[in-house]
């Protein structure tokens, strides 16, 4: 914790960065932190509880600005921000990535190829929640997970609290605000929200790394992370993608090749 | 008002009498790993150790979405179907916090400011309440720092104070709350004489109101929106989950020549909530949101309403992703 304090308040007091956010003590768990003088690093944690993703922030201009900035970085955020790369929504000479690695040691990245290179160590696996509740929906049929699916969008007031967690929700428009003409009903109800749920997954396949942020958010607690997973495992293998490892020939569904092997596609 | 004494089969009697009369009947109910207010038919659906549900009883008195009228065009002429104040069910509401009774008050302020609005008052109308005092609070709560306490009976048609031999005070405190005891009046014994203040948690005041007061009257230009607000993810968990909160949005589900106007909840949190249609926002950033709602609920409310816009409930803080307290948040600035 001492070498990222320090690391951290060197950078904000030579000046190579003016911003850097991480975690602190929060009421109930660690919280984002957002540095802005070597003083406050004071206040900077990193362990196994520091889940939430902070690269929700990086793409908000309002916070970051024009200036250089750290974030630090878990596995999680790090797969967020290998994807905001891939999307072009980050410049390498801005952004200073640190995690603590498994030994405690910092590490410090500063190109997409250096973030690849180190996450490709951790295979994404399922935790003991997911492959419960994944499980159980595996096990069901189109109908019963329909109906379950409809029973937990029914708990949804839309307060979008999915898409605010979520790095790869950073479009300064949503589909759900379109009024001319309006996609999706807004108001909640139990379709009106399926509507929601369903354009929200359709627009994170293939984009998904599964941090869980947009689950551990919902108020309501409704699995809604469970879907854009799920739907990143299937999809992986059929493109030749590894979950998890956002990889530079760009997303699964928004990519053409004159070389595809579907002939429909050509 | 009068005090009675309940004892524990008589408060599962009179329960089901309540649910025989037809009335809907709310209640907390432990599903999906939260506890929420849901329609019960039985006692034993009643979620027993909880210290909040996670959502308010808001929308029994102010939907999530609710009809205004809905219209249809037919031969040139213009078919108007207002809402019905007739067509809401009369409704009680059992085992409700004191926090939650108590948001009535404020909710009821906003929606009569100047037009009485029909839809909220039909609702209220029949809707009688039937709380519960609190034995146990956890570090969220802080009622008593906002005019309230485990045993406030604002709002409440009946409060019920558990007693250890499982039957309970009962304060019947309204027409309405009579209205109820009548509908199983034998289960109602003379009131033992117990002191409800000997069953209710010690929740001490973590700051004062007219210090929080005043230090707001000065703090509108103040930094400390900007530091408080910097981690916000500017989604409306904390105003949904409110029992105050009664921001809404007019929507329009148009079918070709008919179609309903819809008032459904919305939050000062979202960005496009004070967006104009010229383009211009003035509030632009999400402190300036932030700072509206602390300074809507513990600075204008006080002073056009004359009501405290938050009940001490705790539900925002315990719903936020990235743990905005606003108990952390009022403290520090009331210590400025």
């Amino acid at each position: 914790m001492k070498k990222l304090r320090d690391r951290a308040a060197e950078l904000l007091s030579q000046g190579v960065v003016s911003l850097v956010i991480g975690y602190e003590e929060g009421t109930k768990r660690p919280r984002p932190l957002f540095c802005r003088n070597s003083e406050s690093t004071e206040k900077l944690i990193f362990d196994s509880r520091c889940f939430h993703n902070l690269a929700v922030y990086i793409t908000k201009k309002e916070l970051v600005g024009k200036e250089h900035f750290a974030v630090t970085a878990p596995i999680s955020t790090l797969r967020s921000i290998m994807q905001l790369y891939v999307e072009n929504q980050l410049s390498e000479e801005k952004l200073l990535v640190i995690t603590v690695d498994l030994s405690g040691e910092l590490r410090e990245f500063t190109t997409f190829d250096e973030i690849a290179a180190y996450v490709a160590q951790f295979e994404l696996k399922r935790g003991e929640r997911e492959q419960e509740i994944l499980t159980k929906i595996e096990g069901m049929s189109r109908e019963e997970r329909w109906k379950f699916w409809m029973e937990e969008m029914s708990h949804c007031f839309k307060c979008y609290a999915c898409r605010s967690a979520c790095p790869l929700c950073y479009c300064s428009k949503c589909v759900v605000e379109v009024n001319r003409p309006q996609w999706i009903n807004p108001w909640p109800a139990p379709l009106a929200n399926m509507e929601w749920h369903i354009n929200r997954a359709m627009h994170m396949v293939g984009r998904c790394t599964a941090c869980g942020a947009c689950g551990d958010a919902c108020p309501v607690g409704i699995p809604i992370d469970l879907i854009t997973r799920k739907m990143m495992e299937d999809l992986a293998p059929e493109f030749g993608y590894v979950p998890g490892q956002p990889a530079k020939q760009g997303n699964a569904l928004s990519s053409w090749k004159l070389d595809d092997r579907e002939q429909f596609i050509r | 008002m009068e005090t009675k004494y309940i004892g524990k089969d008589g408060i599962e009697k009179w329960f089901n009498a309540i649910v025989a009369s037809g009335k809907r009947v709310f209640a907390p109910v432990n599903a999906r790993g939260q506890v929420d207010f849901k329609p019960v038919k039985k006692l034993s659906e009643v979620a027993g150790d909880y210290i909040q549900t996670t959502q308010s009883i808001k929308a029994s008195v102010y939907p999530k979405a609710e009809v205004l009228f809905s219209y249809e065009k037919v031969n040139g002429k213009v078919n108007l179907t207002d809402f019905d104040p007739e067509s809401v069910p009369e409704t009680v509401l059992w085992k409700v916090h004191p926090c939650d009774a108590a948001g009535f008050k404020p909710l009821s302020a906003i929606f009569n400011w100047d037009t009485a609005d029909k839809l909220h008052n039909a609702h209220l109308i029949k809707t009688s309440v039937i709380s519960f005092s609190c034995a146990a609070a956890d570090e969220s709560c802080f009622c008593t720092s906002v005019n309230g306490s485990p045993g406030n009976t604002s709002g409440s048609d009946i409060q019920l104070t558990m007693l250890p031999d499982g039957g309970a005070i009962a304060e019947i405190l309204s027409p309405k709350g009579e209205a109820l005891v009548a509908l199983l009046p034998s289960v109602f014994e003379a009131d033992k004489g117990e002191k409800k203040e000997k069953y209710l948690v010690d929740l001490p005041a973590r700051f004062n109101l007219e210090e929080v007061n005043a230090k707001l009257n000065k703090a509108f230009d103040s930094t400390v929106w900007k530091e408080q607000s910097e981690r916000c993810l500017g989604c409306g968990a904390c105003a949904f989950v409110c029992p105050t909160c009664a921001c809404f949005d007019i929507q329009e589900d148009a079918h070709g020549s008919k179609g309903r106007r819809i008032r459904c909840w919305d939050a000062c949190g979202f960005a496009m909530f004070t967006l104009h249609t010229s383009g211009h926002n003035p509030r632009e950033h999400q402190s300036q949101r932030w700072r509206q709602r602390i300074l809507h609920k513990f600075s204008y409310m006080p002073e056009r309403l004359s009501v405290v816009g938050c009940t001490g409930c705790g539900r925002c803080s315990r719903a936020c992703p990235v743990d905005m307290n606003i108990l952390e948040h009022i403290t520090s600035i009331a210590k400025q």
